[in-house]
């Protein structure tokens, strides 16, 4: 169990004040000015060093990312850093506890992340549904205005930069990082084509890097405290703390910062109090937020939960917002409201998402009620096989896996559901 | 130039080309709906997906995919077969079966390439989705449930029209493409969606259920609506034109077509006349051929006879009438009815000597009494182009709507002399400038200040390729000017020298612009097709052919001679007008030389061999110096000569379609649907 000292978020639950005075008790701020004297390469060589991968779902090791961004600007065009807070996969909530409580760790991240990658300004593209959120965000970026953190000749390193709080407007799209690019622009959040990636044009066809709000959050701690300190946590490749968010069908949901690569019986003995009704009431889990395969109890009981833990029984750490489901749920009413969800998030751009998602949902619909044939069970797996790996964007594959682990582990309850209802009609 | 492997042949393709360009230079096939060559990369309907290493495992969309060296492209793996299938069937299990009563019937790429690539059946058992249809004006009728996004009309009116008219709404499966507060697209360029359109959402409205494409017969034309001499082909069934479409040139209107272009041909079936007509007691009465012909003989002008032409006529016609009225002793030829009189010397210092396609590289443009828009939309596209590429666009006249960022400097021509400092800079400092002169200018003496600026800032260049480059262009408006001008169709002083001679017989060939109450003591006898202001004018009416009824030669504002064939006959009694001319010159008792369609074609050749050979005339080099004399009279342009865009020749003043969309588009009538 991480020892408190080895903490990152130390207000996670907002026992203290999220305001200036309170951050730089916990250390927020402390003499940045130093940290950026470091220069941007130096940065980014600890933030490498420290293992850092990506804490939005795709788990790209966050150094390597700002290391693609142009040393200097050969045709005038400044480059950008862009805060994904566009919070929306079911089961997260990991970046609202981090705004709402310590807003000040985003925005010191967002000085030092973006004068590393020599970005001229940061967008935090934050959730609408997160007024409050929002609320407390701008008025702390308000507050570093005040005291010099921010601004012309920011913590007096003599380097200029502005932070943005940009309010979405309830898309989960948006949350994609270049249909987040697409919104700040103006335009309808719908994804790019790639390449051209974000790195070479960006935000207003600038160099942009999109880095999730904890990626972000954790850089000034791991340049005070070392990247070695950072990387002491978690197995190889899989370094450095976590906030994970469990919800679900255990004693007591919550968010809590670990280390990675704990197993999923400590996370859940030690944190939520264990599963309601006892481990073997236990039936799957989602580890990583709705995009990625569920995970039947024997084989997640014991697996570390980090990415390639996770990747090993066929699913994914993706935010690490685990949603625990015990033998009480029904398990393919719970996969076709996520089908939903994406039939109803889907941006309509191309075409297998904008169709297939729709068509998925109807076929699960079916199948939860069993008012289906049983060859339309492969159809199913064969339909999210047709919009996987088809698309421009990566919904369609968090559309498809969900319903692709459900296949591959509850198969006999759908054909035992397709039989009940034949037999009902029959009699 | 990289190298790439298609299907195991090895090939060599441009810097800067996609896989899908790679594949086709291949000979391969790639199915597509959102890729367009004319417009950005979308890449949304992911129907050309191919195999691609090195790469991630998984199709990839070619059409956005930089061809890269030494790549190794499948379309032929069972991967691409399965991705095409598994694309077209979510395409289709949306799209309504309603292709029998579907207008894209026989035209539609989701027909041809669900044959082509679909699987055989339906595996789709939910219920169908169905989208309101959306209003988008008199001219594109909408099935919005057949709509498969590819988002082609969307990137057409962003990007070549540059009018944000048309966007999408909503999103996943409820995304729907409309006009913006579902508003009629007023773009003169709009109905060029009909054709981008793969599927049949968005279909032509008066061509609605009219005829299936296998039923028409083609036949390639030249269109008059404008000078800009846009490449059409003339669809018709039996003896009537039912749409006209446009062709690929690049030289001359890209694949666009004007929306007047495009549905004017409505006119061609109303208001025609179709049997000759004298005027007896101040009434034109219907009268056979002969009587009009001794009716003509009766006036015996001897040489006092002139003719004018209209806007829409051929070189053809304007030769044989050239022919006959020089055979009776006359000089009196103009083509410029409503009484412009520039100086026609040196046709080159009249001519669009840019190019359209040349227009595009400029990098700064002087627009002076131009309403682009209007007197020659497929140009708009055009200069559009060059300020995406950083042209700086000026306008001297009255302020018009833009499609791109343009400064109007005032409405005085007099500024010419005296262009504001920037302006002058920017001309300087232009690699290729140009200067684009229109009707309204003209009319207030400014080809000469303008000639002038030829010197001032060297328009005319070689360029550092060693291309020629000449930056002076006069944008005319009618489809018979510049031929008519090669024919000799301009009196040093316009049609008031044609006036003041006093004609006993004045020939309006096709002329319905003229204000023929200057001719009240001559004899007016006009030849047209349609029943307009010169045939109310007129004291014999002799029925001749439409545009779309004879073979003929036309030029363009650049000077680019192109000819165009015959699609359908004219109706009733009419005649191709060369045979009317040479019986008149039988019924006046004089020769004209030609007795054959062929004959008063080479006869024409030989007098002007540029009207022999297809493509840019050769004018030689603009007048040195342009002597700019003192201008007397009013200098500041009060209007354009197009008030009305829809309703400028007597085609589209008869045409319904054009009349709505004068009405609807223009004057903000309202018209009550029908119930359906």
């Amino acid at each position: 169990m991480l020892a408190d000292r080895d903490r990152i978020f130390t207000n996670l639950y907002g026992y203290q004040s999220w305001q200036l005075d309170a951050a730089r008790m916990r250390g927020d701020w402390d003499d940045t000015r130093a940290l950026l004297a470091r220069g941007p390469d130096a940065i980014i060589q600890d933030i490498k060093d420290s293992g850092l991968r990506g804490r939005g779902g795709a788990g790209f090791p966050t150094g390597m990312k700002w290391s693609f961004m142009p040393k200097e600007s050969r045709d005038g065009r400044p480059s950008f850093l862009v805060i994904n807070a566009d919070e929306s996969e079911p089961g997260s909530c990991k970046d609202r506890e981090i705004i709402r409580h310590d807003p000040h760790k985003l925005i010191e991240g967002a000085l030092v992340a973006g004068f590393a990658m020599r970005a001229r300004a940061a967008y935090i593209y934050i959730r609408g549904e997160y007024i409050r959120e929002a609320q407390v965000l701008a008025a702390a970026v308000a507050e570093a205005y005040a005291a010099g953190l921010l601004g012309k000749n920011a913590c007096g390193s003599g380097y200029d930069y502005d932070v943005f709080v940009h309010r979405g407007a309830g898309a989960y799209i948006c949350g994609e990082e270049t249909a987040m690019l697409e919104s700040l622009e103006g335009k309808k959040g719908q994804p790019r084509l790639k390449p051209p990636f974000p790195a070479g044009a960006g935000l207003y066809g600038c160099p942009t890097t999109v880095n999730n709000v904890e990626s972000i959050a954790v850089a000034p701690t791991i340049l005070r405290r070392g990247a070695a300190w950072f990387a002491s946590f978690g197995r190889d490749n899989n370094k450095g703390t976590k906030l994970f968010q469990i919800s679900g069908h255990v004693e007591k949901p919550c968010v809590v910062e670990e280390a990675m690569s704990i197993p999923f019986s400590e996370l859940i003995e030690k944190h939520c109090g264990g599963i309601r009704g006892g481990r073997d009431n236990l039936l799957c889990v989602i580890p990583g937020g709705s995009s990625v395969p569920l995970v039947p109890a024997a084989d997640i009981w014991d697996a570390p939960m980090d990415f390639d833990g996770l990747k090993a029984v066929g699913s994914g750490l993706g935010t690490a917002a685990v949603i625990v489901m015990d033998k009480s749920t029904d398990v393919v009413e719970a996969i076709a409201r996520l089908s939903h969800f994406y039939m109803h998030e889907s941006c309509g751009q191309c075409t297998p998402c904008r169709e297939g998602t729709g068509w998925m949902y109807r076929v699960m619909e079916r199948l939860r009620l069993g008012d289906a044939e049983v060859q339309e069970i492969d159809m199913l797996q064969q339909l999210t096989k047709q919009v996987e790996g088809h698309t421009i964007c990566a919904l369609g594959d968090a559309a498809a896996w969900p319903i692709q682990g459900l296949i591959r582990h509850f198969r006999p309850e759908l054909e035992r559901r397709i039989a009940q209802n034949v037999r009902e009609a029959a009699e | 130039m990289p190298t790439v492997t298609v299907d195991g042949v090895e090939i060599e393709v441009p810097q800067g080309a996609t896989v899908l360009q790679a594949c086709e230079l291949a000979g391969k096939e790639i199915p597509r709906f959102c890729y367009h060559e004319r417009l950005s990369i979308a890449g949304n309907c992911r129907m050309c997906l191919v195999e691609v290493s090195p790469g991630p495992p998984k199709p990839q969309a070619s059409c956005a995919l930089p061809a890269a060296d030494k790549q190794v492209i499948r379309t032929d793996s069972e991967m691409v077969k399965k991705a095409r299938e598994g694309v077209m069937e979510f395409l289709l299990i949306n799209h309504p079966l309603d292709c029998p009563i579907c207008d894209q019937g026989g035209e539609c790429d989701l027909q041809d390439q669900a044959m082509a690539y679909g699987r055989g059946a339906t595996r789709y058992h939910e219920a169908k989705r169905a989208v309101t249809e959306k209003t988008m004006g008199p001219l594109i009728k909408t099935v919005m449930t057949r709509c498969i996004h590819c988002t082609r009309c969307v990137r057409f009116s962003e990007e070549i029209a540059g009018v944000d008219e048309i966007g999408a709404l909503y999103r996943g499966e409820n995304m729907q493409i409309t006009t913006y507060l579902e508003r009629a697209a007023k773009h003169e360029m709009s109905a060029n969606v009909i054709d981008l359109c793969p599927v049949g959402a968005l279909t032509s409205r008066p061509y609605a259920f009219e005829a299936r494409p296998w039923e028409l017969k083609k036949t390639l034309g030249i269109d008059v609506s404008d000078a800009c001499g846009a490449n059409i082909r003339i669809d018709a069934r039996g003896r009537e034109v039912l749409r006209v479409l446009p062709r690929v040139n690049d030289d001359v209107n890209e694949e666009w077509l004007s929306d007047k272009a495009r549905y004017q041909v409505d006119g061609l079936t109303r208001r025609r006349l179709d049997r000759p007509f004298i005027r007896r007691d101040g009434r034109l009465v219907p009268a056979s051929w002969e009587e009009a012909f001794a009716a003509i003989a009766a006036i015996a002008p001897g040489a006092s006879v002139a003719a004018v032409a209209g806007d829409l006529v051929d070189c053809e016609t304007m030769f044989a009438a050239k022919a006959l009225v020089h055979a009776l002793g006359s000089r009196l030829l103009e083509g410029r009815q409503t009484g412009l009189a520039y100086d026609c010397a040196n046709l080159a210092a009249v001519n669009f000597n840019s190019g359209f396609a040349g227009i595009e590289t400029a990098d700064a443009i002087l627009i002076v009494g131009s309403h682009i828009r209007r007197e020659a939309p497929l140009l708009n596209v055009r200069i559009r182009k060059a300020v995406k590429r950083g042209a700086k666009v000026f306008v001297i006249g009255p302020e018009w709507e833009t499609t791109y960022p343009a400064q109007f400097l005032g409405a005085d021509v007099g500024l010419l002399g005296d262009l504001p400092l920037p302006v002058g800079d920017a001309l300087r400092a232009a690699k290729r400038p140009a200067l684009i002169l229109g009707g309204a200018a003209l009319g207030k003496g400014a080809l000469a200040p303008a000639l002038a600026l030829c010197a001032q800032f060297n328009l005319v260049r070689s360029l550092e390729d060693g291309t020629a480059w000449n930056g002076f262009n006069v944008l005319h408006m009618a489809a018979s000017r510049m031929g008519g001008l090669m024919l000799g169709y301009a009196q040093p002083g316009g049609i008031g020298d044609i006036v003041a001679a006093k004609p006993r017989l004045l020939l309006a060939l096709g002329a319905d612009e003229v204000d023929f109450t200057k001719f009240a003591g001559s004899t007016v006898v006009y030849l047209g097709h349609h029943g307009d202001k010169g045939a109310h004018a007129a004291d014999i009416v002799l029925p001749g052919a439409a545009y779309t009824e004879k073979t003929g030669t036309f030029v363009n504002t650049e000077g680019r001679v192109q000819f165009a064939e015959r699609a359908v006959y004219p109706p009733g009694d009419a005649r191709e007008d060369w045979t009317v001319l040479r019986a008149i010159a039988d019924a006046l008792k004089v020769g004209v030389g030609f007795d054959s369609y062929d004959d008063l074609r080479a006869a024409m050749i030989a007098a002007v061999p540029a009207l022999g050979r297809e493509g840019l005339a050769d004018y030689g080099a603009l007048p040195s110096g342009g002597g700019a004399g003192p201008h007397n009279g009013e200098r500041v342009i009060a209007g354009y000569p197009i008030d009305d865009f829809y309703l400028t020749n007597p085609i589209a003043r008869a045409s319904p379609t054009m009349q709505r969309c004068s009405a609807e588009l223009l004057h903000g009538q309202d018209f009550a649907e029908a119930a359906e």
